[in-house]
């Protein structure tokens, strides 16, 4: 019997088959898979702000992208998944209201874009595909048997990244 | 200021933003009944203090379809209020404000954005005015925001909010109407930390 793992807003798991890593309703949070291909092992961490270090309340590291994709490495490392061979899919950092404003705090899906892709080029994970920004929700299923990240939106067509 | 501690609200402390969320909530509902003409029940507000990820289950789980009318609250109070319809009561509402003007359901776009972002503002509106009477602050809010997506996606953005300063969001909540009534959504008022000290030192505690 195959599972659903779900991951909830700053949260993350780890997944293997025959199971799958979902996370509903992303706005401007940002839904970061890892994935190793050849030992097939995931995981996926629901980040809710960039940066740790800029905020004095830190004690949730999957809140966070710099120390929520660390812990996420950490735990997929711990089950077997091969550190060096892992590769990312992204998607979320939406805008979900059109804020009239220059207030950088507002821009926050842009920025947890931002901050994930740097994370993952200074940790050389590479990124496969990301479905990002934009002005919509998704919910996303990852499925480690193929790789195949599945994104559904409000309204629109499911598509595979 | 003393700083309200989140995780240990008295029970006083509790009840007083309750009863907030009452009163805002109560002119609230009775602003969009009358605009609509329709009986909407209100009801007893909650205060929940609620992990992240346990937040977009309040409205309904979040792949729960829902249009969200934000306001930035600024002045005295700072922080968001959520106005949150359900998509039918959505679209029940367009289309008793567009009533005759044959445009379909299907299709919300312009005008009828327009439309129910000021629904939203006038009972958002109604909530504030009452809040700002009871507290004697003032409180002045953004344009309304418009936004029809999934509860989760919606929630995101006042979450991320929280988050800068919190792993819980408290939140002031008032469920209007229910699956069998025409029209219902729910109210949520998220001050930021310092507002709620702010409201509560107002009402003297």
């Amino acid at each position: 019997m195959s599972q659903v793992i779900k991951v909830g807003m700053a949260d993350l798991n780890i997944c293997l088959p025959p199971d799958t890593i979902t996370t509903l309703g992303l706005g401007s949070c940002v839904g970061i898979v890892l994935y190793d291909p050849g030992k097939k092992i995931s995981g996926m961490v629901h980040v809710m702000l960039p940066d740790s270090t800029k905020i004095k309340n830190n004690e949730n590291i999957a809140k966070f992208a710099d120390t929520g994709i660390l812990e996420l490495i950490k735990r997929m490392v711990a089950v077997g998944a091969s550190r060096a061979s892992l590769v990312a899919k992204i998607a979320g950092g939406a805008q979900m209201f059109a804020f009239k404003t220059n207030n950088d705090m507002l821009r926050v899906g842009g920025r947890n874009v931002e901050a994930v892709k740097q994370i993952l080029n200074d940790l050389k994970i590479p990124i496969l595909a990301e479905d990002t920004g934009e002005n919509y929700g998704r919910t996303i299923v990852f499925d480690p048997k193929n790789g195949e990240l599945m994104i559904k939106s409000v309204g629109k067509i499911n598509k595979v990244i | 200021m003393e700083e309200v501690k989140l995780d240990h609200m008295d029970s006083i402390q509790f009840d007083v933003l309750k009863e907030i969320g009452n009163i805002g909530a109560g002119n609230a509902t009775t602003a969009l009944s009358k605009m609509l003409n329709v009986k909407v029940d209100m009801k007893v507000p909650k205060v929940d203090l609620l992990e992240f990820k346990e937040l977009p289950d309040v409205i309904g789980g979040a792949e729960n379809i829902v249009a969200g009318i934000l306001l930035q609250l600024e002045g005295s109070i700072e922080g968001m209020m959520m106005f949150i319809l359900e998509e039918d009561a959505a679209k029940k509402i367009i289309e008793m404000m567009m009533q005759g003007m044959g445009m379909k359901e299907e299709d919300m776009a312009g005008l009828e954005m327009s439309a129910l972002k000021e629904v939203g503002n006038i009972i958002a509106g109604a909530y504030l005015s009452s809040l700002s009477t009871l507290t004697n602050m003032t409180i002045t809010s953004s344009v309304p925001y418009l936004a029809m997506d999934m509860a989760g996606a919606i929630l995101s953005v006042p979450a991320i909010e929280f988050g800068r300063i919190s792993d819980n969001a408290l939140l002031i909540e008032t469920e209007f109407g229910d699956k069998d009534t025409e029209v219902s959504g729910y109210f949520i008022l998220i001050p930021t930390l310092k507002s709620y000290a702010a409201i509560l030192e107002s009402l003297g505690l």
